[in-house]
């Protein structure tokens, strides 16, 4: 077969034979998509996409504007470049394709957003359960709509303040397990039928002898509300909070959404962008082994994806962290190559899968896992070796830093483990809890932050307390507890 | 299954709104920002947008995080020397420079959030709030400005403002009105002559026949235009109220006012200058200097010239007073501000002063006079500001500053021309 083109230039027409070609190597593969819609746009258009999270609309926000300026101001002084690419978890799936890109960058930008995401989106269980990739878009203008109505009936400030207290709380606004679906009224009458049911059939009359024992003097244990400690904070607010407006209600349910949206995103980040360079990467190839893109062509796309996967090491001036490109594009490769040939260290770590048939057991991972377990369960000790992992122990009455372990035989499950941790929700978010809810005295609110190893939370608690006090209506009040006793100041916001 | 869709030409300028939100909501802290400009600024640049930098603590979000202390542990890439064990000094920053997370490094770590502004934007956050005091509509009757308005429908017209909708109602409705009576007396006829057919009067279903079709003829000439039917769109001419001003720059150039202090006025007029171009399209300038003798010169000269010599200040008010009434009689509103250091002789402040209190400030709206000092110089008081102090407490409409640094020339300038400031 001979090259689809040849040159940077790119058409709508060559856009749609390369999609083609794209679309059936991603077929060949077995790569279950949403439908794909492909959008091109301007770089200005980037930064506004940019400003809200990718979305494609939001409600009008000045936080929004900021990271707008912030973004505009780094990219004018060339601080930092464009993505190439924005791709929304939405059924159909859109990829926004800038217009500067060259053919080799749209085409690599289509098999990784449109393919590689697009069926990360459609087949991570985490999306499957917590994201509705076929509502978002109606919900999102729902949310734009509702906004800006109670912008025009209540103030733009009266909105904003909702909005900001919500956007302080986001992180606290999601919901890690299912909510069990409320029973529908047939459902708790079958329920209380059969409960009745077996009273009667279990009745004794022996059992009305018996004496009882005396009223527990401690009834504090009834009147404790919510029963259980709750940590979906802004969920709580939206159901019992004392003094919102139904349409704040709506407005603090609109962010919960949306904080719910994101959840997955910020979960699956190492996989889902090195499961989208993998594909990106692989597709390309066999295009190439096809004929039908041509050598300048593999040339400008090795570069692009180098650069992408680079590693900067911790004392580099480029050094921004573990680059999730890197390391999930490498354990990818690296579960791969385990199925194909793998060495006696690969049968010794991972022998049930290790010579496999690999695409079995990458949509396996890809399907089943979040960051963290997809670290502790796959990272090899040849990964480790290879970015040269090492981990550090920064202890509060240590006076210097420790080296807790390296890529050597005795560090690998360690490293695994810590780097396991270091993507874990519980890493990123502290443990704030709503533990009491004082319904039939000051109504006052009571958090709880679970502090674990001693580290305390920012200065700025006290201004999240300020905005939940906001939303609450009264007072609110943040005790910090580390292993059942409670330590520290306690932050109170008085109603 | 798979779509694409160009959409560049979409509307640009999403985040419009939400930028324009941010900088509502930090007015303040993007006003000082400003107001700190303003002291560093070159006169060329005053004019210009620029970057402007708030703090980044001011505009933060807030949520819970984790601070610094306690214990953790964090995996970084690229181990060159090291071992288990190995001790490393702890870095300036308490360790900040760690691989916690992987949204480090995005320049969280820079104490100043830095923008640009437009120029209209700069503009607007600098002269906020302030504004022209006691200023008055011209009467109705010498407006001279006219806007045209729609003001319904006329019966005479230029064909290019032909209401054709409009036109055509008419005429439908004037072919029902006359074509009524006719259709009516058709259908009788109609009537008649089918009865006539049914009972075999064939004359008198004839002579019907021949009288349906005159009516049916008669009715076919109905014009369907006519010249009563025709509407144009009418525009009548309102005249606008317009308010008209003068501002009377007057600066003194004299040999004691050293180039700091030249600098100083420069700056003042230079914002007074801006403010009115900006503010109040229709305001006559004019620019007065003055050593021992005045002369009108044109914006140029005034900013940029350096002539110098000595101090009579009378000559500036009285070319001044002059001028208005040459060509600010009645309908005007005059302004004047003026600039000096100060420094008159012998019977000049005491002259000056009589001359502002009797003649020019009955005649203007209201009347600025800034003095200019060295920094050191600050607490002397000039004959001429004592003069004008008595002048002060005597008229509303009369205000009066010192200045002695770049940086008070702002500030001064906004509480001279602040909204409420003189409110007679």
């Amino acid at each position: 077969m001979s090259a689809i083109s040849h040159g940077a230039d790119w058409d709508f027409d060559l856009l749609e034979r390369y999609h083609a070609a794209i679309a059936r190597v991603a077929g060949e593969f077995n790569l279950d998509t949403y439908p794909n819609q492909i959008e091109i746009i301007t770089s200005e258009q980037m930064l506004d996409a940019y400003a809200s999270s990718g979305l494609p609309l939001g409600y009008p926000h000045w936080s929004y504007g900021k990271e707008f300026i912030r973004n505009e101001q780094a990219y004018r002084r060339g601080m930092q470049g464009l993505a190439y690419e924005i791709v929304i978890n939405s059924d159909p799936c859109i990829a926004y394709l800038m217009e500067e890109n060259t053919m080799t960058t749209q085409a690599l930008v289509i098999a990784h957003a449109s393919y590689g995401h697009n069926s990360f989106f459609k087949g991570n269980e985490l999306f499957r359960q917590w994201t509705d990739a076929d509502a978002i878009l109606d919900y999102l203008v729902f949310a734009r709509h509702y906004v800006m109505e109670c912008e025009e009936r209540h103030g733009e400030a009266a909105v904003e303040e909702v909005i900001d207290a919500c956007h302080a709380l986001m992180p606290h606004g999601v919901d890690r397990y299912r909510r069990p679906a409320a029973p529908t009224l047939k459902i708790e009458t079958a329920r209380l039928k059969a409960r009745e049911e077996h009273k009667e059939r279990s009745f004794n009359d022996l059992w009305r002898t018996v004496p009882e024992a005396p009223a527990k003097p401690d009834e504090d244990i009834a009147t404790i509300f919510p029963g259980e400690p709750q940590e979906n904070i802004l969920y709580f607010v939206e159901k019992h909070s004392p003094r919102l407006e139904p349409w704040q209600r709506e407005l603090v349910r609109i962010v919960r959404k949306l904080a719910q949206y994101f959840y997955p995103q910020a979960q699956t980040k190492v996989m889902n962008e090195g499961w989208a360079t993998f594909w990106h990467y692989t597709i390309l190839n066999r295009l190439h082994e096809q004929g039908l893109v041509d050598d300048g062509f593999m040339l400008e796309f090795l570069k692009s994806h180098t650069n992408v996967v680079a590693q900067p090491a911790f004392d580099s001036q480029h050094y921004g962290g573990i680059n999730p490109y890197a390391l999930g594009f490498s354990m990818f490769s690296d579960l791969k190559r385990i199925c194909e040939s793998p060495d006696a260290e690969d049968r010794e770590w991972f022998p049930q899968f290790a010579g496999t048939d690999w695409q079995k057991t990458l949509d396996f991972a890809m399907r089943n896992f979040k960051d963290e377990s997809f670290i502790a369960q796959y990272l090899s000790p040849r990964l480790m070796r290879e970015f040269h992992l090492f981990a550090i122990a920064d202890h509060a009455d240590e006076p210097t830093l420790v080296v807790d372990s390296i890529h050597d035989e005795h560090g690998y499950r360690r490293l695994r483990k810590l780097l396991s941790q270091q993507h874990a929700q519980e890493t990123r978010v502290p443990d704030v809890q709503i533990v009491r809810y004082d319904r039939d005295g000051d109504r006052s609110l009571t958090l709880r932050h679970i502090r674990r190893r001693g580290r305390p939370l920012t200065e700025s608690a006290a201004q999240v307390v300020a905005h939940l006090r906001r939303l609450w209506g009264f007072s609110v009040r943040l005790e910090t507890w580390e292993e059942d006793e409670r330590v520290g100041d306690v932050i109170e916001c008085a109603a | 299954m798979f779509q694409l869709i160009d959409r560049r030409p979409n509307s640009r300028g999403k985040s419009d709104v939400n930028r324009a939100r941010f900088l509502r909501r930090y007015k303040s802290q993007i006003q000082g920002a400003v107001k700190k400009m303003i002291g560093e600024r070159s006169l060329t640049d005053m004019e210009r947008g620029g970057e402007v930098r708030v703090l980044r603590k001011d505009i933060s979000e807030p949520t819970f995080g984790f601070g610094r202390g306690g214990d953790r542990e964090f995996v970084l890439p690229g181990n060159k020397e090291y071992a288990a064990g190995d001790r490393i000094p702890r870095p300036d920053g308490g360790g900040q420079g760690g691989g916690r997370g992987s949204e480090g490094g995005d320049g969280d770590a820079q104490d100043e959030f830095v923008f640009s502004l437009s120029r209209e934007e700069f503009m607007q956050i600098f002269f906020d709030d302030l504004e022209l005091p006691n200023l008055m509509r011209t009467e109705l009757g010498q407006a001279e400005k006219h806007t045209s308005v729609r003001a319904g429908y006329a019966k005479s017209g230029t064909p290019a403002n032909l209401a054709v909708i409009r036109t055509l109602s008419q005429s439908l409705a004037r072919r029902i009105a006359l074509g009524g009576g006719l259709r009516r007396e058709m259908q009788d006829i109609e009537a008649q002559f089918k009865t006539a057919l049914a009972v075999g009067h064939s004359d008198e279903a004839a002579r019907l026949y021949t009288e349906l079709l005159r009516l049916g003829s008669r009715r076919s000439r109905l014009p369907f235009l006519e010249e009563p039917d025709l509407r144009y769109r009418n525009r009548v001419l309102r005249p606008e109220p317009i308010s008209r001003a003068a501002m009377f720059c007057l600066m003194d150039v004299s040999a004691s006012m050293d180039e700091d202090k030249k600098d100083l006025a420069k700056r003042f007029f230079t914002l007074l200058y801006l403010f009115l171009t900006r503010k109040y399209g229709e305001v006559d300038l004019v620019f007065i200097r003055h050593t021992d003798d005045a002369e009108e010169v044109d914006e140029d000269t005034f900013f940029h010239d350096t002539r110098t010599g000595g101090t009579v200040v009378l000559s500036a008010l009285e070319l001044a007073d002059e001028i208005r009434r040459a060509r600010y009689g009645s309908g005007w509103n005059v302004y004047a501000a003026q600039a000096s250091d100060g420094d008159a002789f012998g019977a000049d402040p005491a002259r000056s002063a009589r001359f502002l209190r009797d003649k020019l400030l009955p005649n203007t709206r209201y009347y600025t006079y800034l003095e200019l000092s060295s920094s050191g110089e600050s607490e002397h008081s000039s004959s001429l500001w004592s003069e004008y102090g008595r002048v002060a407490e005597a008229t509303r409409n009369f205000a009066m500053k010192r200045a002695s640094d770049r940086g008070q020339i702002y500030p001064v300038f906004r509480e001279l021309f602040r909204k409420e400031a003189v409110t007679a």
